[in-house]
């Protein structure tokens, strides 16, 4: 399949055609076969690809597939090529893998829909674009489905357009989004001023030679790092940019799942990995990374601690993640941002669709602090929760625990490294225990605190019927115990040193070939302080998750007499730091009254238009005052003729 | 060899002929005029399509060319003299693309069909003439006779504040033909009082058999310049646009933006440049600023418009400022991009206008407020309205992306500063389409009025479907297009190239740059 994987793009494009078309008139099976089963196709043959990939010796595994030229003008040419290599071939993977789950889990979840045959095609075009992105073999076709996913996003926020706040949240996507686009787009402009190409290989192998030790000081690869960085901080939710994502929750749950946890979100992490070679050589960028990503990590578990929505604490939890993720890039732990990248899209996932789960036998009831008991009526979506919760706790040997303690390990040890990268990332571990195990225990135990008869907002599923909450069919359930096995066991692959072999770093080892490593220190470390470390942030969690089960189980009174008595930071935090006021009367109140009272009617109606109106009234007053002068009467005429000659006469009488 | 040397005079005869043809028709038979007008104009297009496939994209002369005499008296001499290069190539092919499309935009016309239909093909033979003519007094005479029949379509058949606009329309352009018309005059003395030939005068003024003091430069530059910014139209000569817009029919929306508009930057591109390209060089600074703020004041100013066509409208002075600002960023990207973009804003906004106008027609309005959640009614004009939207803003994979990215790029190349500024465009144009989007076509049907909406008619996507297919196409395989402007684009590159090699403007241009860039790093550190 390496010579033409590139197939693998084209059945979740074809199937987003025929159901977006011609869905319409579809069974609901069809659509789903469509759906499901183009996501499969692809899945299969990405899996085929990847182990050809495997029997190639390490150096040889990178492999293009050219298509055609897309645009060429000049010197400017830009490809539609895509490159199979270690990094895409974990990505795709993830992609294709997990969206194939959760495009099982929809056919269940989204059913008695009526834009049902929507649905799927939207998320096949997700699929097409999100491959598009990790596949391009250079920027600008990596920037085609970095704005596709965008666009696909915006498409199914907003599936449930008929809501004011999914039409608000699904622009806001998309806007928020392309601030982000904007720094992306200088930032290829600048990689192509200075090195006069895009396309990854050759990109990366000039910047090696131009620059074979790191830029001193703010240069051009500081500026094509940070601008490319702006981008990532759109996609990815991060500081000044996340503040989309919450509000994306509007969209159905399986969305959130695979585009807002596991897949979309995560496009930062990998192209600024995928950049390995531009970032090493810029280090002032990279402190800005670390800690852009640390201070977001930090920040989002606090919101998360005062939510109540379910998904408002997993969609915090997702950016603070992601700014670990962002940590480790930022460290210059490539392999271990992308470690997590692939261990959070399981666990991320599994959350997602458990609480939709939860959410589905609630009857779309969303606060946590009106359910409460399920565990007996949800045995699977609480095991499989509970394994997913321990992953992202970093509990061993959850898969969880593996990436996260690579990423603290290397904030701390690596040449970019610093203790304090480590303090905050260790309290943002046992923040992460904390608000995981709240949201397990407020759900799955303690009091029921809702009633069984039908309470949704809007029930409009014809299926969802009154009674007792109770698990669903297979088709959601298969999904979650999957993601639950990959949760437990996907960690397994990069063992710390101290165990053994970290054998998902060393196959991304040739993806990082020409980035810059001069400055590491790994290795110098003795186990016994990585094992002593170990224990502290594992104790630090498991603590934390016993405080969880102190306040929230057996005495549900603690929580509420602290947040009386810090009524204040209680208060700061469930209105998430009051950013998104700010910035509404920061940004967009000023630009929107500029635009209309300024722009519009001052400049555009009043002065401009005010001039040439003005001319033209003028003329017209001034012509209406002469043409009086023609009166027709013979007497007026004689009398101009007199005045006239007067004058002439005056004239030549003053001038002599 | 399909196109022969006459094919660009049969291109102008067909409307010609058909117009005369309309006027023995008996004007009360609605039903045969339409259908007549479609099938003239179809023709028509499809005359045109073997300039595409036997167009030589190796050279940037002439073809097609027919060069005969016209007016000969005392060694003055007047000529018909036509021909394309790739700028003016698809240039052609989009007017006659968008013909019929708008005729097929214009079955709602009650009033007086059969001089509506007349008009549009005369208007058809004028836009095409422009587009044609090597010969300065023809292209004055085309440029000036596409004026009149518009003029009459927003008078006759526009909205409430239709004699305004028409009268301000014409007005406005006039003002600026005038004194192109003198310019002309004065380069037809100046070339020795021996002919009027466009591509002969342009290679004398290259060669220096033809030599223009500097200051005759920048003013012969001017008032060709200012006619042409007034059409374009670039800030501050924009007020008539949304005027304009707003009262043309819709068809009339459709030509204008999608064609109209392009015989400024068109203009530009054959005149100002290779003409006069000390003058546009010394002048670009301010030309640029003006194009940037266009982009970003249009942005705006869209964003806050009551009325969709109004918005739409605003959009195409933001859009056209990209093609402004690419024209006189002077490299092959830049001017590559800023052709495209003139094809990409023809596709788009023109679908959006015929997208405007299919809501109009059943509504009666046009404003924002007064819609509300009818993708629930109308799913399919909802999705093709989206599809345009997208391509409007620059959707990679759509084409306005192809031709923004290269203005842009090509932009940054000169200028990091202008690019930083027209980039953010891209941010504002995502607002106001996506806010309008959301208002118009998401939420709940609150009017009732709208409860009643029927979704579009089999004419009304036959209609819309050529725009989208065309939009894709360009997005996806754009070298088939820019391979056959690019030896044109390159003369006009070279012939900018040339003057700057002068040594007073290097060295102007170099203290220029450290003192612009965005502060990110200096013109040393970059080339090191």
């Amino acid at each position: 399949m390496l010579e033409t994987f590139w197939i693998l793009l084209l059945f979740p494009l074809v199937g987003a055609a025929i159901n977006g078309i011609f869905g319409k008139r579809f069974s609901p099976g069809l659509i789903a076969t469509i759906g499901c089963g183009s996501v499969f196709i692809s899945f299969a043959i990405a899996l085929l690809t990847f182990f050809e990939l495997l029997g190639l010796a390490p150096a040889d595994r990178a492999v293009t597939n050219h298509l055609f030229t897309w645009i060429e003008s000049g010197n400017f040419v830009a490809n539609a090529s895509f490159l199979f290599d270690p990094l895409s071939g974990v990505m795709i993977l993830v992609v294709t893998g997990v969206g194939f789950l959760i495009h099982l889990y929809s056919v269940e979840y989204m059913r008695g829909e009526t834009g049902y045959y929507r649905f799927f095609a939207y998320l096949n075009l997700f699929i097409f674009m999100m491959s598009t992105l990790v596949l391009a073999d250079n920027y600008l076709l990596m920037f085609v489905g970095w704005e596709g996913v965008g666009l696909c996003s915006y498409l199914l926020i907003g599936y449930y357009f008929e809501t004011r706040v999914a039409g608000d949240a699904a622009k806001k996507a998309f806007i928020v989004n392309r601030i982000g686009d904007f720094g992306f787009l200088l930032g290829m402009f600048l990689i192509f001023q200075t090195f006069g190409t895009l396309e990854y290989h050759s990109l990366f192998s000039t910047v090696a030679e131009r620059f074979p030790a790191p830029e001193i000081g703010f240069g051009v690869l500081s500026g094509i790092t940070l601008l490319l960085f702006l981008g990532a901080t759109g996609k990815s939710a991060q500081i000044p940019l996340y503040v989309w994502l919450p509000d994306a929750m509007a969209g159905p749950t399986p969305v959130s799942a695979l585009i807002h946890a596991a897949t979309m979100v995560t496009a930062g992490v990998y192209m600024i990995a995928r950049s390995a070679t531009l970032y090493s050589r810029a280090p002032e960028s990279m402190l800005i990374v670390a800690v852009i990503g640390i201070v977001t990590a930090l920040v989002a578990a606090l919101i998360a601690i005062a939510q109540r929505d379910i998904k408002k604490v997993l969609a915090y939890s997702t950016v603070s993640q992601l700014g670990y993720m962002f940590l480790a890039v930022g460290v210059g732990a490539w392999a271990s941002g992308i470690f997590h990248l692939y261990t959070h899209a399981f666990f991320k996932a599994l959350l997602f669709l458990g609480s939709g789960s939860v959410i589905l036998a609630m009857h779309h009831e969303q606060d946590m602090l009106k359910m409460g008991g399920l565990k007996k009526y949800l045995p699977i979506t609480w095991a499989t929760m509970g394994v997913a919760t321990l992953a992202i706790a970093g509990i061993p040997p959850f898969a969880g625990f593996f990436s996260k303690d690579e990423i603290l390990w290397n904030s701390l040890v690596s040449g970019h490294g610093h203790l304090l990268l480590w303090v905050a990332g260790v309290l943002v571990a046992a923040l992460t225990a904390f608000y995981m195990a709240r949201l397990m225990y407020l759900t799955f135990y303690g009091k029921e605190r809702f009633s069984h008869e039908s309470h949704g907002h809007h029930d409009d599923h014809d299926h969802h019927h009154s009674g007792p909450p109770k698990e669903p069919s297979l088709f959601v359930t298969l999904p979650l115990m999957i993601l639950g096995v990959l949760s437990a066991i996907a960690g397994l692959v990069g063992l710390p040193a101290w165990l053994g072999d970290n054998r998902f770093e060393h196959f991304l080892e040739p993806v990082f070939h020409y980035a810059y490593t001069g400055d590491g220190h790994q290795g110098e470390h003795s186990h016994s302080l990585e094992i002593g470390l170990t224990v502290v942030i594992v104790t630090l969690a498991l603590i934390s998750i016993f405080l969880a089960y102190r306040f929230f189980v057996k005495n549900p009174a603690i929580p509420e007499r602290i947040a009386e008595r810090f009524a204040g930071i209680h208060k700061l935090l469930w209105n998430k730091f009051y950013v998104d006021e700010v910035y509404d009367a920061l940004i967009v109140w000023p630009i929107e009254r500029i635009s209309r009272f300024v722009l519009w009617k001052g400049i555009d109606v009043g002065i401009i238009d005010g001039a040439v109106n003005g001319v033209a009234s003028l003329m017209q007053g001034w012509s209406n005052r002469v043409k009086r002068l023609q009166s027709g009467y013979a007497r007026a005429y004689a009398s101009w003729i007199l005045f006239g000659a007067v004058l002439i006469f005056l004239y030549y009488y003053l001038a002599n | 060899m399909l196109a022969s040397e006459n094919i660009l005079t049969t291109l102008l005869l067909i409307p010609g002929l058909g117009s005369l043809i309309l006027a023995f028709i008996p004007g009360k038979n609605h039903g045969l005029i339409r259908n007549l007008a479609l099938v003239i104009t179809l023709v028509t297009f499809i005359c045109s399509v073997p300039l595409v496939l036997d167009f030589d994209a190796s050279t940037a002369d002439m073809q097609f060319v027919k060069n005969i005499e016209w007016i000969e008296a005392g060694g003055f001499s007047i000529r018909y003299n036509v021909g394309i290069d790739g700028i003016s190539l698809f240039l052609i092919v989009l007017t006659t693309f968008l013909m019929p499309l708008s005729v097929l935009g214009s079955w709602s016309i009650q009033k007086n069909v059969k001089a509506y239909m007349i008009l549009m093909l005369l208007l058809e033979v004028g836009m095409l003439g422009v587009f044609m003519s090597l010969d300065l007094v023809l292209f004055y005479f085309f440029w000036e006779a596409q004026l009149i029949p518009m003029y009459f379509l927003i008078g006759i058949w526009g909205g409430a504040r239709r004699i305004y606009a028409a009268v301000k329309f014409f007005l406005y352009t006039a003002f600026g033909s005038l004194l192109m018309l003198a310019a002309l005059i004065a380069l037809y003395f100046f070339n020795g009082g021996n002919s009027f030939d466009i591509v002969q005068l342009t290679e004398r003024l290259a060669n220096g058999a033809v030599v223009l003091a500097p200051m005759a430069e920048i003013l012969l530059f001017l008032a060709f310049f200012l006619a042409f910014s007034i059409k374009v139209p670039l800030f501050p000569f924009h007020t008539w646009l949304p005027d304009a817009h707003v009262e043309a029919p819709t068809a009339g929306s459709v030509i204008l933006a999608g064609v109209l508009l392009k015989m400024g930057t068109y203009g530009l591109l054959r005149f100002c440049l290779p003409m006069f390209p000390t003058a546009a060089v010394k002048l670009a600074p301010v030309i640029c600023v003006l194009a940037i703020i266009g982009i970003i004041y249009g942005a705006l100013v869209a964003m806050v418009q009551p009325d969709v066509k109004k918005l739409v409208a605003y959009s195409s002075v933001s859009h056209l400022g990209f093609v402004v600002l690419g024209i006189f960023a002077f490299n092959m990207q830049a001017i590559g991009g800023a052709t495209y973009q003139m094809l990409n804003h023809g596709i788009s906004t023109g679908a959006l206008f015929l997208l405007v106008g299919i809501i109009y027609d059943r509504r009666h309005t046009r404003q924002i407020a007064d819609f509300g959640g009818i993708a629930h009614r109308m799913p399919i004009f909802a999705t093709m309205f989206l599809i345009i939207a997208l391509s409007s803003i620059g959707m990679p994979g759509l084409n306005g992306f192809v031709g923004e990215f290269l203005v842009l790029q090509g932009t940054f190349l000169m200028s990091r500063t202008y690019a930083v500024f027209a980039a953010s465009a891209v941010i504002l144009a995502a607002i106001y389409m996506l806010w309008m989007y959301q208002r118009v076509f998401m939420g709940r049907i609150e009017n009732e009025k709208n409860m009643t909406l029927q979704d579009m008619t089999p004419r009304e996507i036959i209609m819309i479907l050529p725009l989208i297919l065309m939009a894709i196409w360009m997005g996806v395989a754009s070298p088939s297009f820019l391979n056959k402007m690019d030896v044109s684009i390159q003369k006009v590159v070279d012939r900018i190239e040339d003057v700057r090699t002068d040594e007073v403007y290097r060295v102007e241009q170099e203290q220029g740059d450290a003192l612009s860039p965005v502060g990110l790093m200096t013109t040393s550190e970059l080339t090191k």
